[in-house]
This record gives C-alpha cells, sequence and structure tokens, in this order.
C-alpha cells in the first residue's frame, strides 16, 4: 500500500503546555500518502491534544507542523477544507435523514449540488442504503450511522481522513465492516489518521505511534513493534510500553 | 441469586424491543458478564434488574425479593456503578465516599475492607473534586461508592468502555478479587475479550440472549473449522476469500484472517492453491481454537440468516 513515500502529515519538535503541564512533549513523527496510521496511548496520554493540532482546531506552544502541504500557523483554513474528521461522540446530525446529512456535510465543503447529488447516490449505493436514503439517521442502528459518518467524512475526497474511536460500542461483524471501509479509502490513496482502545484494529495499521505520558515511546509497523518488544501481539506492546 | 423470567420491555410505544421474553439464572458468587454491542438491551435490563425502570412484562427477582414490589430491599441488597459516571462531581473524592455510606446507614470504616485495595488508589487525592479526577480514577471511586454498603451483588454497566488496555485489565484484576469475598457480580461488556475472565456469560444481541454459557463451553460448541490466514497482501486477501467457493465466513482478526470453511472436511491444499492462483505470496495457513469473537459474529450470522 505504500508505494510512494509522499509526507502528509510532517510533525517537528511538537510541544504544547498548559500552564506547567506538558501534554505534548516534543512529538516528532512522519505519515505518508495512503497509509493507515494508528495513533495509540491510554487515557489521559496526550492524544486528543496531538490530533486538535493537526487538525488545525488549536495552536502548539512550539514545533513546526505541516498537514496536506499547509502550514499550521499560517494555513489552518487550508487544512480543515483538505481534511475530514469523524469521531465516536459526534458525527451526524440526529434529525436530517441519510441523504439530507451527506447533503448538508457536502455543501461545507463547498461542492457544487451537481457533484454532491452524484456523490450522494454512490455513497448511498456503495454502503447499500438506498431503502434508507430518507429515513432520520436518529432512528439508524448505530453501526450504519458510523458507516454513514464515514463515508460523508470522506465525500469531499480529502488528503486525510481523522477517526478519533470510531468503532467503540460497534458489534463486532459491524466494527471489521467499518475497517473494510478504511482499506477502501487508504487504497484509493485517502491516508487515514485512526484512534483505537482495540488493539486487535491496531494490526491493521500499516505503522501506529504509542503515547505515553505526552511523549511518542514507540512508533513503526505492528511486526517491528512486536519484534522490538519481543511479544506475541499488539496488546502485549501496549500494556509492557505504558505500566513501564 | 437472580431469577429472570419472559422480561420484555419496549420504548416509544412498542416500537423499540429493548428486551424480547428474556430467561436467565445468575448463582450466588458467580461473576457473570453480559456481552453485547451498543442497543442490545444490557441497559435496560440492569436498569430493571435495580428497580430503576419497570419492565412491560415478566419477572426480575434477586434474592426472592421482585424489583418492582420489593424495591426497597432490592436497592438494599444491589451496588450499581452505571454506564455514566454518576458521583457528585462538585463533592471531593472522600465526600463521595462518605454519601454513599451514610445513604446506606452505614460508615466507611465499617466495610473499610472491602474496599481497601481499590480505594487506597486513590485515597492520595482524596480532598480533590470528583469531577476533576482522571478517567481511571473516577472509575475506582465510583466502584468504591457502589461497594460501600457491602451489596450482595454488584451490578457494574459497561466499567470499561472508553478506557484503555490498561486500565481494562487493572480493573478486571479488582473483579477478579472482589469476587473472593464472595459478592456475585454482573458485568456488562462491549469488549469480547473480557468474556474469557466470566464463570459464565450471556451473549446479547437486539434484546435476545443468543446463548448463556461458561466461555469454555461456547468454544467448545462451535462446529466449524477455523483457520489463521496470512499473506502478503491482507486487503487482497480478504477481498479473494470473499470470492473463495469454500467460504462460510471470513473476518479479520489483527495480523490474520479468520478463514471458515463451509464444510467440516476441508482441505487447506484446495485454499492455497486458490491463493497461489490469484497472485498471493508468504500464504500462512494455520488450524486454530476459536475466540469468543468468532462465536458470538457465527451466533450472530445464524441468527440474522
Amino acid at each position: 500500500m505504500l508505494n510512494n513515500r509522499d509526507i502528509v502529515i510532517n510533525v517537528k519538535n511538537l510541544t504544547k503546555k498548559f500552564g506547567d503541564f506538558i501534554a505534548n512533549d516534543n512529538l516528532n513523527f512522519e505519515v505518508y500518502k495512503g497509509e493507515i496510521f494508528g495513533f495509540l496511548g491510554a487515557n489521559g496520554a496526550g492524544k486528543t491534544t496531538a490530533m486538535k493540532i493537526i487538525c488545525g482546531l488549536s495552536l502548539p506552544t512550539s514545533g513546526e507542523l505541516t498537514v496536506a502541504g499547509y502550514n499550521i500557523y499560517k494555513q489552518q483554513d487550508k487544512i480543515k477544507a483538505n481534511i475530514g474528521y469523524m469521531s465516536q461522540k459526534f458525527s451526524l446530525y440526529e434529525d436530517l435523514t441519510v441523504f439530507e446529512n451527506i447533503r448538508f456535510y457536502a455543501g461545507i465543503y463547498g461542492l457544487s449540488l451537481k457533484i454532491i447529488l452524484r456523490r450522494a447516490d454512490d455513497l448511498i449505493k456503495k454502503l447499500g442504503m438506498e431503502n434508507m436514503r430518507n429515513t432520520l439517521v436518529r432512528s439508524l442502528p448505530l453501526g450504519w450511522r458510523q458507516k454513514l459518518a464515514f463515508s460523508i467524512a470522506i465525500i469531499h475526497k480529502p488528503q486525510i481522513v481523522f477517526l478519533d474511536e470510531p468503532t467503540g460500542g460497534v458489534d463486532p461483524i459491524t466494527r471489521r465492516q467499518f475497517w473494510d471501509l478504511i482499506y477502501d479509502a487508504a487504497n484509493e490513496g485517502i491516508t487515514v489518521f485512526v484512534t483505537t482502545h482495540y488493539m486487535d484494529e491496531a494490526e491493521y495499521c500499516d505503522r501506529v505511534s504509542i503515547m505515553v505520558e505526552g511523549r511518542i515511546e514507540a512508533l513503526g509497523s505492528p511486526q517491528e513493534l512486536k519484534s522490538q518488544f519481543d511479544v506475541q501481539d499488539m496488546n502485549s506492546v501496549f500494556i509492557k510500553l505504558a505500566r513501564g | 441469586m437472580v431469577k429472570i423470567e419472559n422480561l420484555s420491555k419496549s420504548y416509544e410505544n412498542g416500537q423499540i424491543h429493548a428486551l424480547k421474553n428474556i430467561n436467565l439464572n445468575i448463582e450466588r458468587g458467580e461473576l457473570f458478564g453480559l456481552i453485547g454491542p451498543d442497543g442490545a438491551g444490557k441497559t435496560s435490563l440492569f436498569r430493571i434488574l435495580t428497580s430503576l425502570l419497570i419492565p412491560d412484562s415478566g419477572n426480575a427477582l434477586i434474592l426472592n425479593y421482585n424489583t418492582i414490589k420489593d424495591y426497597k430491599e432490592i436497592r438494599k441488597i444491589t451496588g450499581y456503578m452505571p454506564g455514566r459516571f454518576s458521583l457528585y462531581q462538585d463533592l471531593s473524592v472522600e465526600e463521595n465516599l462518605e454519601f454513599f455510606a451514610s445513604v446506606f446507614g452505614t460508615t466507611i470504616k465499617e466495610n473499610y475492607y472491602l474496599i481497601e485495595d481499590i480505594y487506597k488508589q486513590i485515597e492520595p487525592f482524596k480532598k480533590r473534586l470528583a469531577g476533576k479526577l482522571s478517567g481511571g480514577m473516577k472509575q475506582k471511586l465510583a466502584l468504591s461508592c457502589a461497594l460501600i454498603h457491602k451489596p450482595e451483588i454488584l451490578i457494574l454497566d459497561e466499567p470499561t468502555t472508553g478506557v484503555d488496555a490498561v486500565s481494562r485489565k487493572e480493573f478486571w484484576e479488582m473483579l477478579l478479587k472482589l469476587k473472593k469475598q464472595n459478592i456475585t457480580i454482573l458485568v456488562s461488556t462491549p469488549y469480547m475479550d473480557e468474556a474469557i475472565l466470566c464463570d459464565r456469560i450471556a451473549l446479547i444481541k437486539n434484546g435476545e440472549i443468543l446463548t448463556v454459557e461458561t466461555p469454555q463451553n461456547i468454544i467448545n460448541q462451535f462446529d466449524k473449522k477455523i483457520y489463521n490466514v496470512k499473506s502478503q497482501s491482507m486487503y487482497k486477501l480478504m477481498k479473494d476469500l470473499r470470492g473463495f467457493e469454500h467460504t462460510h465466513s471470513t473476518f479479520l482478526f489483527g495480523q490474520f484472517v479468520h478463514f471458515i470453511p463451509n464444510k467440516i472436511d476441508f482441505n487447506t491444499e484446495y485454499l492455497e492453491k486458490y491463493l497461489l492462483d490469484n497472485n498471493h505470496s508468504d500464504i500462512f495457513i494455520k488450524e486454530i481454537m476459536p475466540s469468543i469473537e468468532d462465536c458470538f459474529m457465527e451466533l450472530d450470522q445464524a441468527k440474522s440468516d
């Protein structure tokens, strides 16, 4: 999947302080085009803080960052236009229908009505939701909502999509169907930046980073990390690192 | 200890069936797991058991107390930790614990031995407001508060959801210690890997119980073969396996794909040849034991077919 090594996220010496508290302590990493990058860490390790900065929602205390080719200090708006975002907590408007949600988000990203209608049809067909087109999102099962939310997050064909614990609480079959969508997106060249507490999902990533107390303590492919820590699975890597 | 008979509950004028004719018995001293995804009906069942919700039909009894008629007794003998953090954010750690103890007519001192292992981890922060605690510490405080009146049964609604792998492991270590104090524990979780730590589990989805068994028996009852499969491209492997004539089901599982053939006398040479014909390299195929997650998915699929 990593045929080219175009860098789409470049983070150098990223530090973020809140008063005396150092939430992100000199982070350095690169993410490549079309890569599935797992961003892992214990609760409170500093993942959300770093993700907000990379998405252009907050500024670092110091450090150099480019995201989708744009500078984090000068071109935050360009970054926002070139990324997609989905989290488990907030994704869709429950009192709009499936089609209305698609149209609303695509409109926000400035797509023309003609393109919106075409992509809405493609998306609904791909997900097999033809008979749910005019259903309120409120009455969709959670699994459908999450698949729809992901597809809408990439409706404007962003360079990068950020997924913040996208599969929490979902049944095991739906969780895997969701990863099919992630693989399809990566295969089309969209970079996927994902956080999760499911360690089997860490295995699906091309590379993962693991944060501990504000620092990146490990970075590599799942295979590399398992060899480095001399364990069988990513769960053991995680527990070894986070427990010290 | 717990007896649930023909229990049903619906919402929105009967349009949403949260629980459909549930029957379940839980023994004294058991660590019983209710395993299922969001929307399965886990929380509805727990709210009925703790007397906070009235069922449409059926009965739920804890130690022969009826959850409707005898709700006062029910509340004395149950310790409940809801899914959402529901302690008083503007009281300190210590004040929360004192409050819960006094409501149940007891003192921290009287039952301290029960919570000691858990509470001493947050005791250094006992003057801190509960709202200012980290996720893991909130969880420990909530568990201490649910235990302080020495309940007969502890009912924990998804205590580990959204919690990282390390804290999840620590939480289960605490539960296994509590079990030794002879407290019956009923715990729900969407994480299939936690199922194996329970004495018995009920797999639940869409308001129906798929099965009730020991984790080992659920695994033993799996009547198909299952293989770990790997090749140089997992993406292509998934796509190709779906098009294979002998595939019953195939799912991503960590670094492998789990492949279940549609017949029991399946010969892996077929699969190897098929993958070679489709230009796969570094092919790895090995028969394995199913996990609880495999069993859940199999039961789930059989139900929807």
